[in-house]
């Protein structure tokens, strides 16, 4: 067990899509990981491995790399951008991202590390998509979409 | 995005490759926060070029130099492009290692040449080396309303807030480009909308000096993050070293990039003014009780009272701090089971050095150090275990990332450890 115990709203559909804003271009499709803390740059993660290394966060030895990350933005020092830019290098980035609160912190990691990224999403992301599920994000569109349960 | 014939210029090529890639990069940031336009600025602080051993290692195809890593790295080029000297008033934020005390503080030969390599590369470019967290201390104080793009955040938090300038949290990328520019997105802390305070923070204990002040901002860190705090009440002696580590707490244990106090801080002659059209979202008090559970978090992280390290400069020490620290020092000597490291910048210490501050400080046992500070560098005494600070930005830090106890008071109550040996600060 782990990540954010989201809500578990959509027990009838089996694909939910959500509209937002898309702030870098692309299409990325995978699997969900999910918190509803914000996660710093220097400190927080490493980005040679792509893991979460803030001691009290609840992500805290997971990994981010080749993920669909779902949170809420960044927080913590000026270079969140760099850390995450080294990711890209490093090959443990996230396929894409999908965050609630935009900073230059999460808009310019997302253009350096080059994957698509939406904000601005009509529904709450945190409601509908869990741990697991497979996440389509299309950047150009700015469409969220969600199979619950994963790879059906 | 709008831009001017000028940013068309620029992003077309007119002058040159690196300054089309830095446009490009800036545009796609500018519409990733959903930004219509730049503003221009001539004054940009960050981290150009800076490279260790993986950076410097995976372009080393590439030719891993200077040149190589601005263009790979900061401008996120596919391409290498000549690098010119930058257009705006661009300074370095703090480095990683003391330019002479080196190897004091356990950096090889390797690291120090590629320092060395670094700098000159920078200072070649035009990038002035203030190399320190406090530039405002240093040489670079901005205008009240001058548009900047600023690296730290607890620079950005002292621009915004006892200035009155105007900057976003910038990222090592956006500042490079910026200074080859003269740009950066219209977004955020450049936007008076912007700028009004969010919640109230009612100050019902006394906060005069600056171990006070610190922990006062660590508490409006806490309670408003990343929201603007309107802060009213019993703060007194406002200065520039009361409000640099007031910031730094702030920006540490929130995210706070902008604060008023009522009567003291240039946008916020009156509570109205602060708020501007907003109603406070929340209400916080801090009183005795608020003090003491800040105090008590400063020091969790502190069990065994055999210190082992003692570390000032947090953000980077000004000439009073110094003179403060010289004068409790003056006559005593580090304790041989102790250690203490004194930050501040390199313009500092020049005075530092001609008042004699620094020979005391020496004579004690003492450093008197620059560019960097233990968490940046990662730099403490080998054999640290223990460490005492007068900064609540640093207790924040250093202990979580160098795995070592922490203990958080006053300047005179780290000195005394330092020269005992001893932590026996407590809460007045």
């Amino acid at each position: 067990m782990g990540g954010a115990a989201a809500m578990r709203v959509d027990t009838v559909d089996t694909v939910i899509m959500l509209q937002g804003r898309g702030i870098t271009r692309g299409i990325a499709e995978g699997e969900a990981l999910v918190t509803t803390q914000t996660i710093s740059g220097w400190g927080g993660v490493n980005p040679m491995t792509g893991t979460v290394i803030e001691s009290r966060h609840e992500l805290k030895g997971r990994s981010f790399a080749g993920k669909i990350l779902v949170f809420p933005g960044g927080k913590g020092s000026s270079g969140w951008s760099a850390i995450f830019h080294m990711t890209r290098l490093a090959g443990t980035a996230p396929l894409a991202m999908v965050f609630t609160q935009m900073t230059p912190k999460v808009a310019l990691g997302a253009v350096v590390m080059r994957i698509p990224a939406v904000t601005d999403l009509d529904r709450d992301p945190f409601g509908h998509v869990e741990d697991g599920d497979r996440v389509r994000v299309d950047g150009d569109r700015g469409e969220v979409t969600i199979w619950k349960g994963g790879c059906g | 995005m709008q831009l001017t014939a000028e940013e068309r210029a620029m992003l077309d090529g007119a002058e040159g490759a690196a300054t089309q890639k830095a446009m490009d990069l800036l545009v796609r940031y500018a519409d990733a926060l959903g930004a219509e336009r730049f503003v221009e600025t001539d004054n940009v602080a960050g981290v150009p070029g800076a490279a260790h051993g993986f950076l410097k290692d995976y372009y080393r195809d590439q030719g891993g130099d200077y040149n190589a890593i601005f263009s790979l790295f900061d401008l996120d080029s596919d391409e290498v492009v000549e690098v010119p000297r930058m257009k705006a008033f661009s300074c370095h934020l703090q480095g990683g290692m003391d330019p002479d005390l080196w190897r004091e503080q356990g950096m090889s030969e390797t690291a120090h040449d590629g320092f060395v390599y670094d700098e000159e590369q920078n200072a070649e470019h035009g990038v002035q080396l203030l190399k320190t967290c406090t530039p405002y201390v240093a040489g670079n104080v901005p205008a009240h309303g001058e548009h900047c793009a600023w690296m730290e955040s607890s620079a950005v938090v002292y621009c915004n807030s006892v200035v009155g300038a105007r900057t976003n949290t910038e990222g090592r990328e956006s500042t490079s480009a910026a200074m080859l520019t003269k740009r950066i997105p219209y977004w955020g802390y450049h936007c008076p909308e912007y700028r009004h305070g969010q919640h109230a923070i009612a100050v019902e204990f006394p906060v005069g000096d600056v171990f006070e002040w610190g922990m006062l901002g660590y508490f409006v860190g806490q309670s408003v993050e990343d929201g603007i705090p309107v802060i009213t009440g019993a703060i007194s002696n406002p200065s520039l070293i009361r409000h640099k580590h007031f910031g730094a707490a702030a920006a540490s244990s929130g995210g706070v990039e902008l604060y008023h106090m009522v009567g003291i801080t240039p946008e916020a002659p009156s509570a109205a003014a602060a708020f501007g059209p907003n109603l406070p979202e929340q209400h916080f008090v801090y009183d005795a009780a608020e003090r003491r559970r800040i105090y008590e978090t400063l020091n969790a992280v502190g069990e065994c009272e055999d210190v082992d390290y003692v570390m000032l400069g947090c953000p980077h020490y000004s000439i009073e701090q110094i003179a403060h620290a010289a004068q409790l020092i003056e006559g005593r000597k580090v304790h041989e089971n102790s250690a203490l490291w004194v930050f501040t910048s390199r313009a500092v210490k020049a005075v530092a050095d001609r008042n004699g501050h620094t020979k005391t400080l020496q004579d004690a046992g003492a450093y008197l150090m620059t560019d960097t500070c233990s968490a940046i560098s990662q730099a403490i005494p080998e054999g640290t275990r223990v460490a005492a600070l007068d900064s609540a930005k640093q207790v924040h830090y250093l202990p979580a990332m160098m795995d070592i106890e922490g203990w958080y008071g006053t300047t005179a109550e780290c000195i005394d450890a330092a020269c005992t040996g001893r932590w026996a600060g407590r809460l007045q």
